[in-house]
């Protein structure tokens, strides 16, 4: 590896090459000149690569983890069992498990979308259980005295309730899958964070350039998810918070 | 940094199996116990990044959560940036820095830091916010000036949350740790991704296996802690 050219007074220029990158097409740092990177056409490609491998790790994560989590709190039971799988979920090196799945599975779209979802089944499992549980039990014996099904008592009581909390799990589980999808290059899927892996094809302005947005994708996703939280909010407990 | 033909080579010439390294088979034990000695470095870096990482994160969250406790209208601002810090992946913020900070342990620990805060920040403000209104007053009541009743009454109660809080900033930056090779940060994170390569297994799954175990050995040492730095937890029957 080459020494770092750039300095602390360099900031600026480099900083003013990346956004020109992101902006503008330019020839890559190998192949004679002749190849072109960046630009907005390959930023986009890039972006909604990343995005699309993510809502599907995140959507694989959902369809996995909320329905046992949503039986568990219900009926309260398997506490340990749901607080156990969201502890060792954190300790998952990300790095060792697309390594661990590029080496051993093999690459492609389906495998990875299978390895980034691993992240995302602790937080929305541990939260989503939590979450229903912790709801009063009064308002679940009045729905009952109402004569709801059960299913009915979830589905209108419980996850309405449970918003707040489920939610913060699935934002958490989004930026753990948004995060890992930069390094899903190693793994053969090309995410922004093919800037920043393959610096002898885009350079220092491709690194930073992918840096940075890879950091704006990721404060979008969770901008967007603090929106839909607001929405899937009853207005009640918006004023109650509040 | 080695490339995998090296690393064959290298192993033929001890007792490992070299037909396990040539298959590049999923784990063979022969070559970890050979090769144990190259862990030694990079796990000791790894244990660095961390406890550098949590220990000023900690110092620097405190510090915040003591002055959003005091200045309640600080609490939103402080939530509000720490969580900028917390969602930007860890893997971008290396590269945001390096125009400042260059490659190196640095930069590593500068992002890892940035991401624990948000964690460490609301387990503090949490814990304080739930020690009931009437021990407080007790407090007062005993003649407890404002700076006493935070350090002798506040804190110790908050200590379980305050410790739950470092459990999950400590286990996740184990984890995330292994990106600092990418800045040249050293840690388990070069034993995986080696000479810019994924593709010796035995080495992936035992670099992988030592950041597991290095987060569940490290988790174990704050419950411990926890247990004995709150003796009166042991005497409420559960």
């Amino acid at each position: 590896m080459t020494a770092d050219p750039a300095l602390p007074l360099s900031f600026l220029g480099l900083f003013g090459d990346a956004v020109n990158f992101i902006f503008n097409q330019q020839p890559a740092e190998t192949g004679g000149g002749l190849a072109q990177v960046g630009g907005p056409h390959q930023v986009l490609d890039l972006a909604s690569e990343q995005l699309k491998v993510t809502a599907l790790a995140l959507a694989l994560s959902l369809a996995i983890a909320m329905p046992p989590a949503l039986w568990l709190g219900h009926r309260g039971k398997g506490e340990r069992l749901a607080i156990a799988v969201g502890n060792a979920g954190r300790a998952i090196p990300e790095l060792a498990l697309i390594a661990i799945m590029a080496a051993v599975i093999g690459v492609g779209l389906g495998n990875l979308t299978i390895a980034l979802s691993v992240l995302g089944i602790p937080p929305i499992l541990t939260n989503t259980y939590v979450g229903v549980s912790q709801v009063d039990r009064g308002a679940v014996d009045a729905a009952r005295g109402m004569g709801m099904t059960e299913p009915e008592i979830v589905r209108k009581v419980e996850v309405p309730l449970a918003v707040p909390t489920i939610m913060s799990g699935v934002r958490t589980a989004t930026i753990n899958i948004v995060a890992t999808a930069t390094i899903a290059p190693l793994a053969g899927i090309l995410t922004l964070g093919d800037f920043i892996i393959a610096r002898n094809v885009y350079g220092d302005a491709g690194v930073l350039a992918g840096a940075i947005l890879v950091a704006l994708l990721a404060l979008s996703l969770e901008l967007i998810l603090a929106g839909v939280q607001y929405l899937l909010t009853s207005p009640g407990l918006r004023a109650r918070r509040a | 940094m080695t490339s995998g033909i090296a690393l064959a080579q290298v192993v033929l010439h001890n007792r490992s199996n070299p037909d396990c390294i040539q298959r590049n088979d999923i784990f063979c034990p022969g070559w970890a116990i050979d090769n144990i000695d190259r862990y030694v470095d990079p796990t000791v870096q790894h244990v660095v990044l961390v406890l550098a990482s949590v220990g000023i994160g900690f110092a620097i969250a405190f510090t915040l959560a003591l002055l959003a406790h005091r200045y309640r209208p600080l609490s939103t601002p402080f939530l509000a940036a720490t969580g900028v810090l917390y969602t930007i992946p860890s893997i971008a913020f290396f590269f945001l820095l390096l125009p400042i900070t260059g490659r190196g342990r640095t930069t590593a620990i500068i992002a890892l830091t940035a991401f624990t805060l948000q964690i460490i920040y609301r387990n503090i403000m949490t814990g304080l916010n739930n020690v009931p209104p009437d021990i407080r007053d007790a407090g007062s009541g005993m003649g407890l000036t404002q700076r006493q009743l935070l350090w002798r009454v506040e804190l110790p109660l908050a200590l379980p949350e305050i410790i739950a809080g470092l459990r999950v900033a400590t286990v996740s930056t184990v984890a995330i740790a292994t990106l600092a090779v990418f800045v040249n940060g050293g840690g388990l994170g070069t034993e995986i991704y080696t000479a810019g390569r994924l593709t010796f297994k035995t080495g992936i799954i035992l670099a992988g296996g030592l950041a597991i175990a290095m987060a569940l050995v490290f988790d174990f040492a704050l419950v411990t802690f926890q247990r004995y730095a709150t003796p009166w937890q042991r005497a409420v029957p559960t």
